[in-house]
């Protein structure tokens, strides 16, 4: 199915090409994102989470979806994910207990305690978490689907990138050199609305994000973010073109951003109106929901004893961590390099 | 035997490693089918493809997020800066994502990043630059600094080998001035991190890297002849991870220490390697440690001007004549 290069239409996707069963993994991964962050907020407000907790309420469907359509598994696709796509970790098979240790900088941490939040990574699950420093992924991305492309594997890379990202030397000086090299990859640009505190008219001068994917030469498309299916289906065809080696491919997800920047910040700058109804119209969980419902794909108990695991996973994941140690101080040392192995301990704490 | 320059040693170096682990590739921009600026990847495009050899945009940070990315897939990649001056268009990229990576997230980057770098060439202020001081603050890169043809291929070599991403800089006044015999059909392998004496000396020591590794080398010579002092000479071949033992080694020997670096003042390497003599050798000094090093300037383009502001063997020698009569 060919997809319009321009915008969006409602009448995108049936689902159609996604069994019940798939239809209830990705609710669960919806479920799940969802709850996991409404646990990190109660951790949060404990002072349990060391540093800020960054949500991404509203943009759950885009991240799970997005992700859905890639090949998962021991050396599959490798995506790269931002800040508010908790949801795509999980759908990689990142496990909510590292969530969990991550923000709660745990020795049993992936990072050990080095880094926060979702910063963190799996090469053979396939992500790669990214740095603060937006837009660098993108190159590094690319040069991951320069290397699928040496290799002559049929792999992919996926990598996410914000309407405020776009403003970055590395986003262009990435999707340029990924454009020019036609390397497998696909680029969700997420157009939610705020940067921080930034609206998209104080960002750019363009009316959508794929304007700028199409001045490198890059296919590009905008979608219905909230739409699970749109978003799955746009990019389960952008995943296949790159992986029949006809390059890199835009999808922007328009979306929006319904928490602050991070749990700290109350967004007072966002109109209120708009919140109210992206939140009541437009949530990308409920709309899934009820589209699953209302076309009878899947039963109504299903959903239920889906949200029921996805509580007692939270809850087994919080317990079997919540208490765990922070690292021992002396294990900031080693690691830098594989040679020398430690950094000097200095000699001020030998005194 | 075979007299080779200083480029030609590096440029087999890489060839080589081309030759012995496919896994090496090259990117930059030219560095394919045009051979590089300074021709050092001439014929390899001809020799291992496109697809190890990439042309690429005019994008400092992308070559260096790229060859990133593919590092922590298992590829080897050496990104070439037409010029090193450029590097600075890919500092975020180096000291944020690659320095850190393995130490954030347990990620392997094992690239190389080369190029031109120093002055003495009438290059001007962007066509000059030393940025090795602007790296040496970044836990997780190494810096090497070469300044005979041995060391060019040894170290081009053991970079590309290394696990961690390398910092090679390569200066341009070298390339084609330095002439060594070199065995042929022999391995040459630089281990990172190990300093080298130069030249022997009782009296004085030299510290320096580089082009002026070459201008102490020069300025000992005259001091041995003219004036009886013996002026031992430190090539520190790596600058990250320093060779501490090499240089408490030489303090201890001659307890009077002149660091010589092409790079300007303030901020400069000399200034690390006097705290660290301070630190670890202070009882053994009979002087104060001082400095030879370009002015605090941008590098102008005028030979008058250059020629002054660079640290010129007679600036070495009038340095060196002080602080042995101090």
């Amino acid at each position: 199915m060919a997809l319009p290069a321009t915008r969006p239409t409602a009448a995108y996707p049936s689902g159609a090409a996604l069994s019940a069963d798939q239809l209830l993994d990705i609710y669960y991964f919806l479920r799940l994102t969802r709850t996991l962050e409404e646990r990190l907020v109660a951790l949060y407000r404990q002072t349990k989470v060391i540093g800020g907790l960054f949500r991404s309420l509203g943009q759950e469907g885009e991240s799970v979806a997005s992700a859905y359509a890639l090949e998962r598994g021991h050396h599959k696709d490798i995506l790269s994910p931002l800040i508010r796509n908790l949801g795509s970790l999980l759908v990689m098979g990142a496990q909510p207990v590292e969530i969990l240790r991550q923000y709660m900088a745990k020795a049993e941490s992936p990072t050990r305690g080095r880094e926060l939040n979702v910063h963190f990574n799996d090469l053979e699950k396939g992500y790669l978490g990214q740095i603060s420093h937006l837009g660098d992924m993108i190159p590094v991305m690319a040069g991951i689907a320069l290397t699928f492309k040496r290799r002559g594997e049929p792999r992919v890379g996926l990598v996410y990138i914000g309407d405020g990202g776009t403003s970055t030397g590395t986003f262009h000086e990435g999707l340029n050199l990924a454009a020019v090299q036609r390397l497998p990859l696909v680029v969700i640009g997420e157009y939610n609305h705020w940067a921080y505190s930034t609206p998209p008219d104080k960002q750019f001068a363009v009316q959508d994000l794929a304007e700028k994917a199409k001045g490198y030469g890059v296919q590009a498309v905008t979608v219905d973010g909230n739409d699970v299916f749109a978003v799955y289906e746009a990019t389960r065809f952008a995943v296949e073109r790159a992986r029949r080696g006809n390059g890199v491919h835009f999808i922007e997800v328009k979306t929006y951003r319904r928490k602050g920047h991070a749990e700290h910040d109350d967004q007072h700058y966002v109109p209120k109106a708009d919140l109210e109804k992206w939140g009541s119209e437009n949530d990308p969980v409920d709309r899934y929901t009820q589209r699953l419902l209302s076309a009878d794909m899947v039963a109504e108990g299903d959903l239920k004893d889906i949200d029921d695991r996805v509580r007692v996973e939270v809850d087994q994941a919080t317990d079997a961590c919540v208490d765990e140690p922070l690292p021992p101080a002396e294990s900031a040392l080693p690691g830098v390099y594989v040679e020398p192995a430690a950094a000097d301990k200095l000699w001020f704490k030998a005194l | 035997m075979a007299e080779v320059t200083f480029l030609e040693a590096l440029r087999q170096g890489l060839w080589e490693e081309m030759e012995r682990d496919e896994r090496v590739f090259i990117l930059g921009e030219d560095v394919g089918l045009y051979g590089g600026a300074f021709k050092v990847t001439d014929g390899f495009s001809k020799r291992f493809g496109a697809s190890r050899v990439i042309d690429t945009p005019i994008s400092e940070a992308a070559i260096v997020g790229a060859a990133a990315g593919a590092a922590h897939m298992g590829l080897r990649p050496v990104a070439e800066m037409q010029f090193i001056d450029f590097i600075s268009c890919a500092y975020d990229m180096l000291t944020n994502y690659v320095a850190t990576a393995r130490y954030r997230a347990g990620l392997s980057t094992p690239l190389v990043v080369r190029g031109p770098c120093g002055g003495y060439v009438r290059g001007g202020p962007f066509h000059s630059q030393n940025p090795e001081a602007a790296f040496l603050h970044t836990p997780g890169l190494k810096i090497v600094y070469p300044a005979t043809a041995r060391d060019a291929k040894g170290l081009i070599k053991a970079s590309i080998r290394d696990e961690d991403p390398v910092l090679y800089l390569e200066h341009k006044w070298l390339y084609r001035r330095i002439k060594e015999q070199l065995p042929e059909g022999e391995e040459i392998l630089t281990p990172i991190g190990q300093a080298r004496i130069a030249r022997e000396g009782k009296h004085l020591s030299i510290i320096s890297y580089g082009a002026t590794l070459w201008k102490s080398l020069e300025a000992a010579e005259q001091l041995e002849k003219a004036d009886g002092v013996s002026v031992e000479v430190l090539d520190l071949r790596t600058l990250l991870p320093m060779d501490d033992a090499a240089i408490v080694a030489t303090v201890k020997k001659t307890n009077k220490v002149l660091i010589v670096h092409e790079d300007t003042r303030t901020g400069g390497i000399a200034g690390e390697i006097a705290a660290r003599i301070n630190e670890r050798a202070f009882e053994w000094l009979d002087g104060p440690i001082m400095r030879v090093t370009a002015h605090d300037v941008p590098l102008p383009y005028a030979p008058t001007l250059e020629d002054f502001v660079l640290p010129q063997t007679e600036d070495i020698v009038k340095a060196a004549r002080w602080l042995a009569a101090y």
